[in-house]
């Protein structure tokens, strides 16, 4: 009985903010582990692991644009603009100048957002949804349309399929990035501007605070990562895609959100959104691997979104009336 | 029983994780009277305002309007019992007309259809507002009018809705003099009318000149209930405070020293014009003026917040024109701003962050920050400026009004500044905050540094200042050394002149 009564105080104590989600990842574990075959698999953990890496790399640049009170839609098209690019660098023969023109565009991309979120009152939202057809419409135009297929053989390639030991390297570049960006975020003067402008940019432009510059700076980070995003992705799918990426915007934004961080910027953590990324993952997988279909899981996240974010705000104790 | 309280509270508790807010509350408001609840920052006032107006549950006992038990689950109940209040935040919508605001939740319709009846409303409107001799056309959209104004909107509003109690808290806070005697009338005239008032108010002073009876709180209870309007102000400040407080304001004796900020044809378009001082090493500079004077924007201006013209150095560094936060800051000049919410924290944030934020440079080393260096920094000026938290990780959204305010002034301080602008620094702050506010402007100036003090409150100009600037209508309209400031002078000079009065 006192046993029973340590471990409930215990659990009483433990912050809901911080346990919740993990709590809801090994829970889903659980579920798919029992009900769907091969899911509590080596090469099943290394698959999910790929397929949310790319995913991970855009949505942790997104939790950092969404702490500023921002957001960024263009991140998809950007992906689509960088495998475009990749391509036709590939095509020639030469990766690397593939890279570095995605990488380039992604720069880009990222200089027009922040330029005009920074400097003007342009909201974000109306910025990068303006961007996420430019960017878009240009990609395809590049191509007509089509996809760049029938690429040489590369050692490129090895940058979506390749493996270091049981690592695919897709996952290995997604958590170099991330260890970055966490250090960028909790050890730097930049991540302490970041929430400041986020929690409130009066306050921070009184104290000093170099806003618009901060604010250029984490669609800059953004473009750059979403358009890595695009180079893994091409290597992955061997070919260039004008349409690659489409709604990696707005997944991204949700695991964002379902990792904790607050929409109104100020408020979050970059590791919620691991779980976040994780929780969007598992939940496709494992459901894959039960057979429902694609467009169920588009139901089952869309729910998921609302249902975490409830959550948090129920146990704030904030409604909206 | 002739005449049964307007409303009465009795045996009120509410318990919030950590805190009793109220502790067995029995308070009775009178009609036709203006009850001051008076109490620090903490004492319950809010709290039971919140109860009063629905906003919060009490954990146990009874609230009777007119001799009936009532309960109040949210809003709307309490405006049907009789209960209008008046928040501090004024709540009115920017975009909708002084009249759509008035009837906000209560249109009036065209009969027989849902569509709004315009006219009528504004017909209404301006009988309300007519009869607290409010004289603007209901039409005006309410972001075209004045604070002052606004406050009045939103008393006709509330009282709108023929509420036997009006709740009225820290109405005059942005309110200059002759504004809040404006007010100050028309609260008369509703309380001749049998509405019992609720009036909060943090300014003593408005005691004497407005309430019938007052009620002291202190950690969640009440500590004298109605106690008359004359009971002296050293005995309510004992009261509040649970002590004596001896000096309000402190002896000054720092020398003047060489000119640290040096002003000369400041200019904010259309706000601030051609305005010139110098500032001391030492020295406290009051400036007074009436709500709209140019103040705040004369601050705002010389801080690199909006565009000035003209020309202004500290320690020989320009800071006007061209100037910038970043700019001000480096030269030594720190702003502690009007509205703490809007531009001095940032809530979500902690102390430590709060307090480090516009020095992180020297926490930093080879671009990482270091946590002990930002510790330091936050623990020094937190236990310099008494911010009462527990530690330095608290959520800077968890403190008191006047806590947040010491954090805001500590962040100045932390920058390292020589020259500290302070625009109205005790507003909405508790007498014991307050007191230790002055104590560290007077601290400040011992140390050689220089401090320009922006105050809409009389006592605390005069109490402050070496000298004292009065400005009208965005310019400089006399400067009066310590001995020739009076009040009667400063008003004077305050006041535009067809309305000379004082």
């Amino acid at each position: 009985m006192t046993a029973l009564r340590s471990v409930r105080s215990r659990l009483d104590s433990i912050q809901w903010e911080t346990a919740g989600l993990p709590v809801a990842l090994v829970a889903l574990f659980i579920f798919f582990a029992v009900q769907a075959p091969n899911f509590a698999e080596t090469s099943n953990f290394s698959n999910v692991a790929r397929q949310v890496a790319v995913l991970g790399l855009i949505a942790t640049a997104q939790t950092v644009v969404i702490l500023t009170a921002g957001i960024d839609l263009s991140v998809g098209s950007t992906v689509a603009l960088a495998s475009v690019l990749t391509a036709t660098g590939l095509r020639d023969g030469n990766p690397l100048l593939g890279i570095a023109l995605a990488l380039g565009a992604g720069l880009l991309v990222g200089l027009v957002n922040g330029l005009i979120i920074g400097y003007t009152a342009v909201t974000p939202f109306i910025v990068t949804l303006g961007m996420l057809s430019i960017v878009s419409g240009t990609a395809l135009t590049l191509t007509n349309g089509d996809p760049i297929f029938q690429l040489p053989d590369s050692w490129f390639f090895q940058l979506g399929i390749g493996f270091v030991g049981p690592v695919p390297v897709p996952v290995i570049v997604s958590a170099v990035v991330f260890v970055l960006f966490y250090l960028l975020i909790t050890r730097t003067k930049f991540g302490t501007y970041v929430y400041a402008v986020g929690g409130n940019q009066q306050a921070a432009q009184l104290a000093g605070i170099p806003v618009a510059r901060v604010k250029l700076s984490v669609y800059l980070l953004s473009g750059l990562t979403a358009a890595l995003g695009g180079v893994i992705l091409t290597a992955r799918v061997r070919s260039g895609q004008p349409l690659l990426g489409q709604g990696l915007e707005l997944e991204s934004v949700a695991a964002v959100v379902i990792g904790g961080t607050s929409l109104f910027g100020g408020r979050g953590r970059l590791v919620g959104t691991i779980y976040g990324v994780l929780l969007v993952g598992i939940v496709r997988n494992g459901l894959d691997l039960l057979g429902v279909s694609t467009f169920i899981q588009r139901i089952v996240i869309g729910a998921a979104t609302i249902g975490a974010v409830l959550l948090t705000v129920l146990r704030e104790g904030g409604r909206k009336h | 029983m002739t005449e049964p309280a307007a409303v009465r509270v009795s045996g009120v508790s509410k318990r919030y994780p950590g805190v009793q807010a109220l502790d067995g509350v029995d308070v009775e408001v009178l009609p036709g009277e203006v009850h001051v609840l008076l109490g620090e920052n903490g004492a319950g006032k809010s709290t039971l305002v919140k109860v009063l107006s629905g906003a919060v549950q009490p954990d146990a006992g009874t609230i009777r309007i007119a001799g009936e038990t009532v309960v109040l689950p949210n809003p709307h109940a309490a405006q049907q019992a009789g209960i209008s209040t008046v928040h501090q935040e004024l709540s009115l919508v920017p975009d909708l007309t002084a009249a759509q605001n008035i009837f906000l939740g209560r249109e009036l319709l065209r009969p027989g259809t849902p569509l709004l009846s315009r006219g009528e409303m504004e017909r209404e409107a301006r009988k309300l507002m007519a009869s607290l001799k409010l004289n603007i056309d209901p039409s005006t959209p309410v972001r075209r009018l004045s604070l002052a104004v606004r406050q009045v909107v939103e008393i006709v509003g509330a009282l709108a809705q023929n509420p036997r109690v009006l709740i009225l808290d820290e109405p005059t806070s942005s309110l200059s003099e002759q504004e809040t005697e404006e007010l100050f009338d028309r609260i008369r005239q509703i309380r001749a009318e049998g509405v019992g008032v609720i009036y909060i108010s943090h300014r003593l002073e408005e005691i004497e000149r407005i309430a019938d009876r007052v009620t002291v709180m202190r950690d969640g209870r009440v500590v004298e209930a109605g106690l008359p309007a004359t009971t002296p102000l050293a005995a309510l400040v004992r009261l509040m405070v649970g002590r004596d407080v001896s000096e309000e304001f402190p002896a000054r004796d720092a020398t003047i020293g060489e000119a640290l900020l040096t002003v000369e044809g400041l200019t904010v378009p259309g706000v601030v014009d051609d305005v010139s001082f110098t500032l001391r090493s030492g020295e406290v500079i009051g400036i007074f003026g009436l709500v709209g004077a140019g103040r705040t924007e004369l601050l705002r201006g010389l801080y690199g917040l909006d565009k000035a013209d003209g020309r202004a150095q500290v320690n020989g560094r320009q800071i006007v024109p061209n100037g910038s936060p970043r700019r001000s800051l480096d030269a030594k000049l720190a702003l502690v701003p009007e509205d703490r919410h809007a531009w001095g924290l940032v809530l979500p944030m902690s102390i430590r962050e709060n307090i480090c934020l516009s020095a992180l440079n020297e926490c930093t080393s080879h671009g990482a920050l270091l946590p002990s260096r930002l510790e330091a920094l936050a623990q020094r000026f937190m236990q310099a400026m008494r911010v009462k938290a527990p530690d330095t990780r608290v959520p800077v959204g968890n403190l008191s009004g006047g806590n947040q305010q010491k954090v805001v002034i500590a962040r100045a301080l932390a920058a390292g500044s020589d020259v500290i602008l302070l625009d109205e620094p005790t507003r909405g702050v508790d007498i014991g905050a307050k007191i230790e506010i002055y104590q560290l402007i007077a601290q400040l100036a011992a140390e050689g540094k220089a401090v320009l003090v922006v105050s809409s409150d009389l006592p605390e100009v005069l109490g402050l200042s070496d000298r004292v600037l009065v400005m009208r209508q965005g310019r400089i309209n006399g400067e009066f050394p310590k001995e020739d400031a009076t009040p009667e002078a400063l008003l004077r000079a305050a006041l535009p002149v067809e309305g000379a009065v004082a």
